[in-house]
C-alpha cells in the first residue's frame, strides 16, 4: 500500500462495472512515474476506464485508486491535483471544440488552468511551433485533419504543464506521417521535461515498442506487466506484437471468430478482368473547397483495393459518390458496367457499405440490427437463418447476439457493422476505415473475412485504411492526398516505386513530396517558462468566464441558431399580438319564429341591430333547429313560441328561449351575455309599451376601461407575449447546449481540469442571460414601436425583472439538462415540461386567480406568471416598483432555486 | 409489397428506440395524463371569482339590491370603497372591476331619466373586461327592471329568457378544456418525436446507412411519421379513455371510434410539420427553436384559447393552414355535438391534405439536405 515516491499512480483491487458488464474486474497496479508508460491490449478489456478512473475523469466504485500522492476518491485531493494532470480522451479532437479556432481551442484551456494573458500567449506560441500548428493558428479545430487535431489535443493537455499526462489511443484513425510527427513530438517533450510521467493507450502495436514500460490488458485484468524487451523474452517472441498476441491467447479466444482452419494464402486466387467499380475524372467540390479532385481508377471483380492517405483527404467523399450518396460535381462511375446515377434499387442490393461513422442502431441488439437489414434486403426467412447461421459464428458474435451494440466494444462493433454490410451477400463491398481503433488481433481475424469474402465469394472490397499492414494485404491500393490520386500500384509496386523498403517510409515519402515547404517544427523548446501557479481555489472567476467567453464564441459561430432564437421571437411577437382575440363577434345567429307577431319581429330585431351576431336564413322547424346547431352553422338558435305576441298583448309570462352551442365554454359564456344584453334591451322597450325596440335602457352602465380605453386587443396581448417567449427560448437553448456537451464528450473537460460545477454552468448560463437580455430588447422594441403599445412605468424596472427572469429561464433550461444525457432528450424534455404551465398557467388569457385546483398552485410555482404581472403592470398599467415588488420578489426566488439545484446535480465526474 | 414490408420493419426500429429511452416514455405518460388532467380539471370561465368594489353614492335599496346580485362564482363578495381607495386598490391588481352608482340613481330611475351608474374596468385583460362589463350590465338592467316592476302602479309585460346551453348544458368548462388539452399534447409531442428521430439519424450518420440500402427516401420517412403516429394515438386513446371519459367525466356523444380516426389524420398532419422541421433543422438546438416557433401557434391560434372566428380575417387565412384548427373543429364536433362523417368529412380532408402538403415539403429537401451534409 505504500507507495513508492517514484510511483506516480497506484491502483488496488479496483473494480468497474457499467450495468452488467464489468470492465474493470480486480485491478491492481503501481505505475512507476517519470516513464513513458503503454496500455496495450485488444477494445473492451477496459483501458478507457482505466486511465478515466486514474484521471478522476470517471467515479471510482471500488477498490482504491492513489494518483500523485493522493486519494482520487476525494474531491479536493482532485481539485488540487486537477492541474498537474492532463488527460486527452479518445476520439479524434473529442474534447476539442470544432467551431472554435486553435488559438481559441488553447486560450480556452490556458484560462481553465488560471494562466495570465501574457503567460498564455508565449505558451500557445511555444507549442504550436514545436507542433507545426502555429500556421494554422485561426483555423477551426473542425476542419483540421485528424492528425493535427490530434496535436492540437496535445498542445491543450500541454499548456499547463502536467506532472502527469494521460494519453487514450492519441494515434487511432491518424495516418501514419502524423502518427510519426506526433511520436516525435512526444519524445521532444519528454526529452525536455523528463520528470513528466505519461500514460498511453495504444492499440499499434509497432507503437508499442517505443515505450518505457508496458501494462498488458486482457477481461478487465493486467496480464502482464514490464518492459518491452522483458515481455518479449518472457513469452519468447520477436516483436512486441507478437508477445502480446501470446499473452492474449487463453484470454482472447473467446471472441475469436472460429475461422482459424479456413486460412487463406492472399496470392492464390487468379484475379478476373471484369472491371466491377469504374471512375472516370471524379470531382467533387463543397463550395470552393475541391474535396475530391478528378480521380480516376478501375476496380477488378474479386480484387481488394485500398485507399490510403492522411484525414481529409477525400476518401470518405470518393467513397459515398460510389455509393450514391453524395452526387459527383463532375465525372463519372460505373458500377458492373451501369453508370452510379442510373443505378437503380437493384443495384442498391450488390453493393454492402460501411461508413467511418458507427451506423449501427445502438438500441437495438446484436440479433435486431441484423434481422433488420436482412428484413430491409428482402432475404425471406430460410435465406436470413442460413445468413445468421453462417455469420454469426463466423463474425464470432455468438455469444452477444441479445447485447445491445451500444454495450459493445469497439472492435465488435466493427465486426458487427461489417456482418451488417455482408448480410445480403454484396458483389461490391465498400468499407470506409473499418477497423479504426480495433485491436490487431481483431484487425486479423477482420482481414481474414475479406480475403475470405475477396476469395471465396468473388467479393469486390474497396477499402479505406491508416494500417500499412492492412495496405499490405490489399490487392492493389491507391495512395491519395488532398483530393488527388498521387499513385496507385500493387503495394510492392508502390515500395519499388518510392525507392524505399516499406510501405510507411514509400507513404510518408509520397505525400511529403507533394506537401508544401513546411515551416520547419521541433527546435523550439516546450519547457516553460515559468511555473503554473495552479489556481486550485475552490471558485475562481476566471475559469467561469472563460466558460462564459468559449461559448459565446461558439454561439456566434452558429449564426444561425440566433437568426432563429430573435427572428423567430420577433415572428411569435407579431403573429400572436395580431392573431389572438377574444372579442367574439359575427355569432352565427338564426331564428325559429314559430308566432310571426309584430311584437315577435320587433323582438328579433334588437337582435339583428347589434354587431355580435350575424343574421342567417331563418330555421324552419325545430329538426332543422337542431341539425343546423349540430353542424356547428349556428352557434345560437332563438325559439319563439306560438301566442308570443298575444301573451305579451294581454300581459301574461311569454318566454323565449334562446339554444346556444356550449361546446366551446368560453366562447359559450360570451354568447350567454350578448343573449341577455340584447334580451334585456329588447324587455325594457317593452316594458315602455314600445312596438319598435330603440335601444335606451332603463338605466345605463357607462363604462369605463382602465389601462387601455379602447379596448384594444394589441396593448392587452402585446405586453404578454414577450413573458413566454423570455423562457421558452432561453430554456431550451441552454438545456441543449448543456446536453450537447454530454452527447458529444467535451464535457470531459470540466470533468478533468480544476473547474468548479458552479463555473461550468454559471459560467455557460451567462451567455443565455445576455442573449435573453439581447431578446428582450429587440422584443420591447417591436411592443413599443411596432405594436405602439406605449411603456407607462419605469423601464428600468422591467428590465431589472427582465434579468431576473433570465436566471429563472436559464436556470430551469440548466435543470432539465442534468436530467437529460442526449440533445434529443434535452429538447423534447425542456419543451413538454415548459410550454404548458407558460401557455395556460401563467395568467396570460386566464388570470391565475381564475384558475382552480393543481393549476392554480401550478400557475404560481412558475415564474412566467410574476413576470407577467411586471410586464402587463409596467406597460399598461404603469405600475412603479412598490406596486411590484412582490411579483418581483416572488421572482427572484426560482433563478437561484433551479441553478442551484442544477449545481447540486451535477457530477464532477464521469459515471 | 416490398416497399410495405420495409416500412414495417422500420417502424418495428423506430418504436424500439422510442420505448427504449424511460425518460422518453415517463415524459409521454407525464403529457397524456398529468397534463391533461392539470389543464382541464384547472379550467375556468374566463370571469371567475373577479374582485369588485362598489363605490355607493346613493345607497337606496336599488343600489342594494344590484350589490346583492353579484354573486359567485363570477364575482367576489364586492367591497364598499370611496372612488380615490378603487383607483388604487385597481393600480394594485386587487380589484378588476369598480361599480360606481350617483346619488338619486334609483329616484332618477323611477322619473324614467335614465341615470347613469360608472364601471371602472381593468382592461389589462381585454376578454376578462369585456365579458364582466357585459354580465354587470345585464345584472344592472335586470335589477333596475325588477326593482321597477315592484315600484311602478303599471307592470311591464312578463317577458323571460330562457337559455340553454346545447351540448354541454351546464356549461362545464373542464369538457372543452380537456379536449383543447389533449390535441395540445397531441401536437407537441407529434412533432418533436419525429423531427427529432429524424435529426437524430442524421447526426448519427445511420441514414445513409440507409440510403444505400434498397430504400427510398419516402419510406425511411413515412416509417418515422407511422411510428409516431402509433406511439401517440395509443396514448391519444389511452388518455381518451382513462383521463378523459374516466376520471375527468367527459362524456363523448359522438362514435369514439371516429374520433379515433380523426386523430389518427391530425397525427399523420402533426407528423408532417415535425418531418418538415427534422430536414430543415442541421442541428438538434435549431430543431428545437423550429419546434417553439411552430408550437405556439399550432397550440395558441387553434381556437383552443379563443375562438377562431375572432381572429382578425388575414389572421384567419392563415390559420387555415393550421391542421390544428381543423382538428379541434373535428374534435369539437364529434365530441360535443356528436357529429357524423357526413359532417366533418371536410376538416378530415383539409388535415389530411395538408398532411400531404408537408410530406411531400419534406420529401423533396430530404434529398437535398443529404447531398449537403457530405
Amino acid at each position: 500500500m505504500t507507495e513508492s515516491p517514484e510511483t506516480i499512480a497506484q491502483l488496488n483491487n479496483v473494480r468497474h462495472r457499467y450495468g452488467a458488464v464489468t470492465a474493470l474486474d480486480d485491478v491492481s497496479l503501481s505505475l512507476p512515474g517519470a516513464r513513458m508508460i503503454g496500455l496495450i491490449g485488444p477494445d473492451g478489456v477496459g483501458k478507457s476506464t482505466l486511465m478515466g478512473l486514474i484521471a478522476g475523469a470517471k467515479r471510482l466504485q471500488t477498490g482504491a485508486v492513489h494518483c500523485l500522492g493522493g486519494d482520487m476518491n476525494d474531491a479536493r485531493h482532485r481539485a488540487r491535483m486537477g492541474g498537474r494532470i492532463a488527460f486527452m480522451p479518445q476520439g479524434l479532437g473529442r474534447n476539442l471544440y470544432h467551431d472554435l479556432s486553435v488559438r481559441e481551442n488553447l486560450e480556452f484551456f490556458g484560462k481553465l488552468f488560471g494562466l495570465g494573458r501574457a503567460d498564455r500567449s508565449a505558451r500557445i506560441d511555444r507549442l504550436t511551433r514545436a507542433t507545426g500548428l502555429y500556421p494554422f493558428l485561426d483555423r477551426p479545430a473542425g476542419k483540421l485533419s485528424g492528425g493535427m487535431k490530434q496535436k492540437l489535443g496535445l498542445c491543450s493537455a500541454l499548456i499547463h504543464d502536467p506532472d502527469f499526462l494521460l494519453l487514450d489511443e492519441p494515434t487511432t484513425g491518424v495516418d501514419p506521417l502524423s502518427r510519426r510527427q506526433f511520436w516525435d513530438l512526444i519524445d521532444a517533450i519528454r526529452a525536455d521535461r523528463p520528470q513528466m510521467s505519461v500514460l498511453v493507450s495504444t492499440a499499434y502495436m509497432e507503437e508499442a515498442a517505443r515505450f518505457d514500460h508496458l501494462v498488458a490488458m486482457g477481461a478487465g485484468r493486467v496480464l502482464a506487466e514490464g518492459s518491452p524487451t522483458e515481455l518479449m523474452q518472457r513469452t519468447g517472441s520477436g516483436s512486441v506484437g507478437d508477445a502480446y498476441v501470446r499473452l492474449m491467447q487463453p484470454e482472447g479466444t473467446k471472441d475469436a471468430p472460429e475461422n482459424a482452419a479456413a486460412k487463406l494464402d492472399p496470392a492464390d486466387a487468379p484475379l478476373t478482368t471484369e472491371i466491377a467499380i469504374l471512375a472516370r475524372g471524379l470531382t467533387r467540390r463543397f463550395g470552393d473547397f475541391t474535396a475530391v479532385d478528378s480521380v480516376s481508377f478501375e476496380i477488378a471483380r474479386g480484387e481488394i483495393f485500398g485507399f490510403l492517405g492522411s484525414n481529409g483527404c477525400g476518401k470518405t467523399t470518393t467513397m459515398k459518390m460510389l455509393t450514391g450518396l453524395l452526387p459527383a460535381t463532375e465525372g463519372e462511375a460505373w458500377i458492373f458496367d451501369r453508370p452510379i446515377e442510373a443505378q437503380g434499387m437493384n443495384a442498391r442490393r450488390r453493393v454492402g457499405f460501411m461508413s467511418q461513422a458507427f451506423s449501427l442502431y445502438g438500441e437495438l441488439s446484436v440479433r435486431e440490427n441484423l434481422m433488420l437489414h436482412a428484413r430491409l434486403f428482402h432475404l425471406g426467412a430460410a435465406l436470413t437463418a442460413q445468413r445468421l447461421a453462417d455469420l454469426v459464428p463466423r463474425f464470432g458474435l455468438t455469444e452477444h447476439l441479445d447485447q445491445r451494440a451500444d454495450d459493445l466494444p469497439l472492435g465488435l462493433r466493427q465486426r458487427l457493422s461489417l456482418a451488417v454490410a455482408v448480410i445480403h451477400s454484396p458483389d461490391i463491398l465498400i468499407l470506409d476505415e473499418p477497423t479504426s481503433g480495433v485491436d490487431p488481433q481483431a484487425r486479423d481475424d477482420f482481414w481474414q473475412l475479406l480475403l475470405e469474402l475477396s476469395r471465396r465469394d468473388r467479393v469486390t472490397i474497396f477499402v479505406s485504411t491508416h494500417f500499412m499492414d492492412e495496405a499490405m494485404r490489399c490487392d492493389r491500393m491507391s495512395l491519395m492526398h488532398a483530393g488527388k490520386v498521387l499513385v496507385t500500384d500493387t503495394p510492392a509496386g508502390i515500395i519499388a516505386q518510392s525507392g524505399t523498403t516499406s510501405l510507411e517510409e514509400a507513404f510518408i515519402s509520397f505525400i511529403s513530396a507533394a506537401l508544401p515547404p513546411e515551416e520547419p517544427s521541433g527546435p523550439t523548446t516546450l519547457a516553460p517558462e515559468s511555473d503554473v501557479v495552479s489556481d486550485a481555489a475552490d471558485f475562481s472567476l476566471r475559469r467561469l468566464f472563460a466558460y462564459t467567453e468559449r461559448e459565446a464564441m461558439q454561439v456566434w459561430r452558429d449564426p444561425v441558431r440566433l437568426a432563429f432564437a430573435f427572428l423567430g421571437s420577433a415572428l411569435l411577437l407579431l403573429i400572436m399580438s395580431f392573431g389572438i382575440s377574444q372579442e367574439v363577434r359575427d355569432i352565427p345567429f338564426a331564428a325559429l319564429d314559430h308566432d310571426q307577431s309584430p311584437e315577435s319581429r320587433a323582438y328579433l330585431s334588437a337582435f339583428e341591430d347589434t354587431e355580435w351576431f350575424a343574421v342567417h336564413s331563418p330555421i324552419r322547424d325545430a329538426l332543422a333547429m337542431e341539425t343546423r346547431l349540430k353542424s356547428g352553422e349556428l352557434a345560437l338558435a332563438l325559439e319563439i313560441p306560438p301566442g308570443f305576441g298575444a301573451d305579451l298583448r294581454q300581459g301574461s309570462r311569454a318566454e323565449v328561449a334562446a339554444n346556444l352551442d356550449g361546446a366551446d365554454t368560453g366562447r359559450a359564456g360570451t354568447i350567454e351575455s350578448y343573449v341577455a344584453g340584447a334580451h334585456a334591451v329588447a324587455a325594457a322597450d317593452m316594458a315602455r309599451g314600445l312596438a319598435v325596440p330603440t335601444a335606451s335602457p332603463l338605466v345605463q352602465l357607462v363604462p369605463r376601461f382602465r389601462y387601455n380605453p379602447t379596448m384594444a386587443s394589441l396593448p392587452a396581448i402585446g405586453p404578454s407575449i414577450p413573458p413566454l417567449l423570455l423562457l421558452l427560448f432561453p430554456a431550451i437553448l441552454m438545456a441543449v447546449s448543456v446536453a450537447r456537451e454530454k452527447e458529444i464528450g467535451t464535457i470531459t473537460n470540466f470533468y478533468v481540469t480544476p473547474s468548479g460545477r458552479a463555473e461550468f454552468l454559471i459560467g455557460k448560463q451567462l451567455v443565455y442571460i445576455g442573449i435573453t437580455l439581447l431578446n428582450f430588447a429587440i422584443l420591447t422594441t417591436l411592443v413599443v414601436l411596432v405594436l405602439g403599445v406605449p411603456m407607462r412605468g419605469n423601464p428600468m424596472l422591467l428590465l431589472l425583472a427582465t434579468l431576473v427572469y433570465a436566471v429563472a429561464a436559464t436556470g430551469f433550461g440548466l435543470l432539465v439538462s442534468m436530467m437529460s444525457s442526449t440533445q434529443v432528450t434535452a429538447v423534447f424534455a425542456s419543451t413538454v415540461l415548459s410550454v404548458m404551465p407558460t401557455l395556460q398557467f401563467s395568467g396570460m388569457l386566464t388570470p391565475v386567480s381564475s384558475l382552480e385546483g393543481p393549476a392554480r398552485v401550478l400557475g404560481s410555482l412558475w415564474p412566467t406568471t410574476w413576470y407577467m404581472a411586471v410586464s402587463v403592470g409596467s406597460y399598461t398599467k404603469g405600475l412603479g416598483f412598490a406596486d411590484l415588488s412582490g411579483a418581483l420578489m416572488r421572482l427572484a426566488v426560482f433563478g437561484p432555486l433551479f441553478t442551484g439545484l442544477a449545481i447540486a446535480l451535477l457530477r464532477k465526474q464521469e459515471r | 409489397m416490398q416497399s410495405l414490408a420495409n416500412i414495417f420493419w422500420l417502424i418495428g426500429k423506430e418504436l424500439k428506440s422510442v420505448l427504449g429511452d424511460p425518460v422518453m416514455v415517463i415524459l409521454i405518460l407525464w403529457s397524456f395524463v398529468v397534463a391533461v388532467m392539470l389543464e382541464a380539471s384547472g379550467a375556468a370561465d374566463t370571469v371567475q371569482n373577479a374582485a369588485i368594489a362598489i363605490v355607493d353614492e346613493d345607497r337606496s335599496a336599488l343600489t342594494r339590491q344590484i350589490a346583492g346580485a353579484l354573486m359567485p362564482p363570477w364575482f367576489q363578495e364586492p367591497v364598499y370603497l370611496n372612488a380615490d381607495q378603487a383607483a388604487a386598490a385597481m393600480d394594485r391588481g386587487e380589484i378588476m372591476f369598480a361599480l360606481a352608482f350617483p346619488p338619486d340613481f334609483a329616484a332618477d330611475t323611477i322619473a324614467g331619466k335614465v341615470p347613469m351608474a360608472q364601471l371602472l374596468a381593468d382592461a389589462t385583460a381585454v376578454s376578462q373586461a369585456q365579458l364582466g362589463t357585459d354580465y354587470l350590465r345585464n345584472i344592472v338592467q335586470l335589477e333596475s327592471l325588477e326593482f321597477l316592476s315592484g315600484s311602478t302602479d303599471a307592470p311591464p309585460p312578463d317577458l323571460r329568457l330562457e337559455l340553454r346551453r346545447a351540448f354541454n348544458a351546464n356549461g362545464n368548462p373542464v369538457w372543452f378544456k380537456s379536449m383543447s388539452s389533449l390535441l395540445n399534447q397531441l401536437s407537441l409531442l407529434t412533432i418533436a418525436l419525429t423531427g427529432a428521430a429524424m435529426l437524430r439519424e442524421r447526426e448519427h450518420g445511420t441514414i445513409e446507412h440507409l440510403m444505400v440500402m434498397p430504400l427510398t427516401p419516402a419510406e425511411v420517412a413515412l416509417s418515422k411519421v407511422l411510428a409516431t403516429m402509433i406511439v401517440v394515438l395509443v396514448a391519444f386513446i389511452g388518455s381518451l379513455l382513462l383521463v378523459v371519459q374516466g376520471l375527468l367525466q367527459v362524456p363523448v356523444v359522438g362514435s369514439v371510434p371516429l374520433l379515433v380516426a380523426g386523430a389518427a389524420v391530425y397525427l399523420w398532419a402533426a407528423a408532417a410539420i415535425g418531418m418538415l422541421l427534422g430536414t430543415v433543422a442541421r442541428s438538434m438546438a435549431q430543431f428545437a427553436l423550429l419546434v417553439i416557433v411552430v408550437i405556439i401557434p399550432v397550440i395558441m391560434l387553434s381556437g383552443g384559447m379563443g375562438a377562431v372566428e375572432s381572429q382578425p380575417d388575414l389572421v384567419q387565412k392563415l390559420t387555415q393552414a393550421l391542421p390544428s384548427r381543423h382538428f379541434l373543429a373535428f374534435a369539437k364536433a364529434v365530441v360535443f355535438r356528436g357529429a357524423g362523417i357526413d359532417a366533418v368529412w371536410p376538416q378530415l380532408a383539409l388535415m389530411a391534405g395538408l398532411g400531404a402538403v408537408f410530406f411531400t415539403a419534406s420529401l423533396l429537401l430530404f434529398r437535398r439536405s443529404m447531398s449537403v451534409t457530405g
